[in-house]
């Protein structure tokens, strides 16, 4: 491949990729989301052991960096799965993890934003616990977890970018192969930052539009 | 097929993850305190009364926040160059993450200062102080004290977010576990070892600005225990 | 010669007029306490000759200078002019020698140590050389509102402006603060206060200034406006407050 410059098909060429990075925010955040839900009922269980490991777990994937996270699971998926893998599924898996952190860091925080009255009252009631929460706690926090897990949703399709350092091939990796062939750097990844901003600033308004009609601050932003 | 963990080959190279750890902490911490600079002139800016400062502040954090850092990087160490400004991969990295963070640091520091009470701003005007004046000696330590703990939180996500830099070729504690894997081929025991190490990492450093803002802000601590005396 | 000067001074904020039509004159060394209902308007009126809030119209002179919004020139009104808050509004982050030497030392340019003696004296005058190194979370209200007294004292302005200093004290603080204003007055500063202090109001005051719908309604001696108030609004507020 000689050099050429950044032509529109260079420009196809990195929206095409750009599937990719939605299709791998969309599995991370759904996934994020169902495995945050079950992390977070263990981590508001009565059970000291289910607690604990929540605890942990949020710790650990909170506590160290993403990037890492994917090369473990790169090389534990490699090593340990007779199969070759595909990237996608590496990659997948080690953001639906890391998502699920966040989401259960945002829905304890809602959860606890809850008066203790809001439970005592359901439970005299006659309520069980899971009734209780299904009933009376998840709706109301819902409206309190809402605005943090939209911008949930920009700190994952951020962190999909990640997934380019294991060889994924999604909008930043695309960026790099163009960049490589094209020697245009600058332009090249100033349009991949451009596509970026056209998918994450949307989603960042409407969760600060959230947030301030709901009067709730809470859950800093976090960055990967 | 049976996989024996050796760690052993791991801290055999011990040296070079102190090295990496010494990298990794020392971008942390400088990119720290540059980007709480960075932040308080940005949240200056969106506090000014010139429209065109306030603008400027606004898109600044919100492209910042809104593209992955990994590719601010590319755009610093590979893009610059095009136009003929050439910061090496450190420089380029220090850069990057004083103006990601320094991003967040503005959204910080500006709920901060939000949060300082008009009337000690009038009390400041009252007793003859210009609005510099009133920023500088009545705003801005109450306000930093008051977002200390996001602060806080930040400079932890801040330090993990240095394992992004080893992308461009900076030797921090990511590189060098990138080093040592395709030295001995126990690339397993390597990422193991490597992400406790940042665990311990985050541990200590969340300790360690709870003890600095316990001595930063001392006399909060004193005037809790006054009701004792 | 006359130390303050308001000369149909007009206040709105947005379709509501606070201040309609207000003129007024404190002389050197005069006591003029404001009295009225609250809402109606006092603090906004010691505000505005302060320059914390700019006004619609009208003019205000200190010390025969016009009031602008040029900021230098407000900076320049404000050392002559002392305010005393009814929150206190110390600045929680310094001592209380700090709260008191800051002043001089950043606006002034005056040499810490020599700020320092003017903070130990005017400390002194308010009873509180003790407390030197306190933070002010350590004092009591009434400590903090004679901090806040001293820091304005150390500035040496020409009149001093007090927006109901005691209102927020409990009952048996009150005392404390308002001897120590008293003793101003004795000794010959000049100063608007607001206060719903009536007795304190009446021993001194030389003049007391009525204030009622963002008017000035009435003014007299303390004696005339007590004992013979010529409107139906004051003797109502004077029945009601005493
Ligand atoms: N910053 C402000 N914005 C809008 N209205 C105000 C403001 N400050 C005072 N007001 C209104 O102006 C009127 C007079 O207020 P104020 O001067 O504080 O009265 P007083 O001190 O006599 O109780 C009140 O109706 C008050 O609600
Ligand atoms: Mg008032």
């Amino acid at each position: 491949m000689g050099i050429r410059y950044f032509t529109f098909n260079d420009v196809l060429y990195l929206l095409d990729a750009t599937k990719w990075t939605l299709l791998l925010s969309v599995i991370a955040f759904a996934g994020g989301g169902i495995v945050g839900a079950l992390i977070t009922l263990a981590r508001i269980s009565r059970i000291r052991a289910l607690r604990w490991f929540a605890m942990s777990y949020v710790e650990v994937l909170q506590g160290t960096p993403l990037l890492m996270q994917l090369f473990l699971w790169f090389f534990l998926l490699t090593l340990f799965v007779p199969v070759k893998l595909p990237a996608t599924l590496v990659a997948a898996m080690a953001l639906t993890l890391n998502a699920s952190s966040f989401v259960t860091e945002i829905w304890r925080g809602s959860i606890e934003a809850i008066p203790r009255t809001q439970w005592e009252a359901a439970a005299s009631i006659g309520m069980s616990r899971f009734e209780q929460i299904k009933h009376i706690i998840a709706p109301q926090a819902v409206r309190i977890a809402l605005a943090p897990t939209v911008g949930l949703l920009v700190i994952v399709i951020k962190g999909t970018s990640l997934t380019a350092l294991i060889g994924f091939v999604e909008l930043t990796r695309a960026g790099q192969l163009v960049s490589g062939v094209t020697f245009e750097p600058l332009r090249t990844f100033s349009f991949v930052a451009a596509i970026y901003l056209c998918l994450c600033w949307p989603l960042s308004a409407v969760s600060q539009r959230i947030e301030r009609r709901l009067h709730v601050g809470r859950t800093p932003e976090r960055g990967a | 097929m049976t996989y024996v963990f050796q760690f052993g080959e791991v801290f055999r190279y011990w040296h070079w993850l102190q090295e990496g750890v010494a990298v990794t902490l020392t971008f942390a911490i400088v990119a720290m305190i540059l980007s709480v600079v960075v932040g308080t002139f940005g949240a200056l800016a969106r506090r000014s009364r010139h429209r065109a400062l306030q603008v400027a502040s606004r898109i600044y954090v919100e492209i910042i926040r809104n593209t992955p850092f990994l590719v601010q990087l590319f755009i610093l160490f590979f893009g610059l160059p095009a136009v003929g400004i050439r910061l090496g991969a450190n420089l380029a990295a220090l850069t990057g993450l004083v103006l990601y963070n320094g991003a967040f640091a503005t959204e910080i520091i500006r709920s901060g200062i939000q949060a300082v009470h008009r009337s000690q701003i009038e009390a400041g005007l009252s007793i003859g102080m210009s609005r510099a004046q009133v920023f500088i000696y009545v705003v801005i330590r109450p306000a930093l004290e008051k977002v200390y703990p996001a602060l806080s939180s930040q400079f932890v996500l801040l330090m993990l977010a240095t394992s992004v830099i080893s992308a461009i070729g900076v030797d921090e504690l990511t590189s060098f576990a990138g080093h040592i894997q395709t030295t001995n081929f126990r690339s397993i025991e390597v990422y193991v070892v490597c992400i406790c190490i940042y665990l311990i990492l985050t541990l200590i450093l969340r300790s360690g600005t709870r003890a600095l803002g316990a001595w930063l802000f001392a006399y909060r601590r004193r005037s809790k225990l006054a009701h004792l005396r | 010669m006359s130390v303050v000067r308001l000369n149909a001074v007009r206040k709105r904020f947005g379709p509501l007029e606070v201040l309609k039509d207000v003129s007024m004159e404190v002389e050197r060394g005069n006591v003029v306490v404001i009295i009225g209902r609250s809402g109606s308007g006092k603090s906004t009126l010691l505000r505005c000759i302060n320059g914390l809030e700019p006004i619609d119209g009208g003019e205000i002179f200190v010390n025969d200078r016009k009031l602008t919004r040029d900021e230098r020139s407000l900076r320049v009104l404000r050392r002559e002019v002392g305010f005393v808050f009814q929150a206190y509004n110390l600045f929680p982050h310094l001592t209380v020698e700090r709260n008191i030497t800051i002043g001089l030392t950043v606006v002034h340019k005056m040499p810490l140590p020599q700020a320092r003696e003017i903070a130990a004296q005017v400390l002194g005058k308010v009873g509180l050389l003790d407390k030197l190194d306190a933070y002010p979370d350590e004092l009591s209200g009434g400590q903090q509102q004679r901090v806040a007294i001293a820091r304005c004292l150390a500035l040496s302005p020409k009149v001093m402006l007090f927006d109901e200093v005691t209102s927020a004290l409990d009952p048996e603080l009150k005392g404390e603060v308002l001897k120590v204003i008293a003793e101003l007055a004795q000794d010959g500063m000049t100063m608007i206060l607001v206060t719903h202090e009536m007795q304190f109001a009446r021993s001194v005051a030389d003049r007391i200034v009525f204030m009622n719908d963002g008017r000035i309604w009435e003014v007299g001696t303390p004696e005339q406006v007590f004992s013979a108030p010529k409107t139906p609004e004051m003797r109502l507020f004077v029945s009601g407050a005493l």
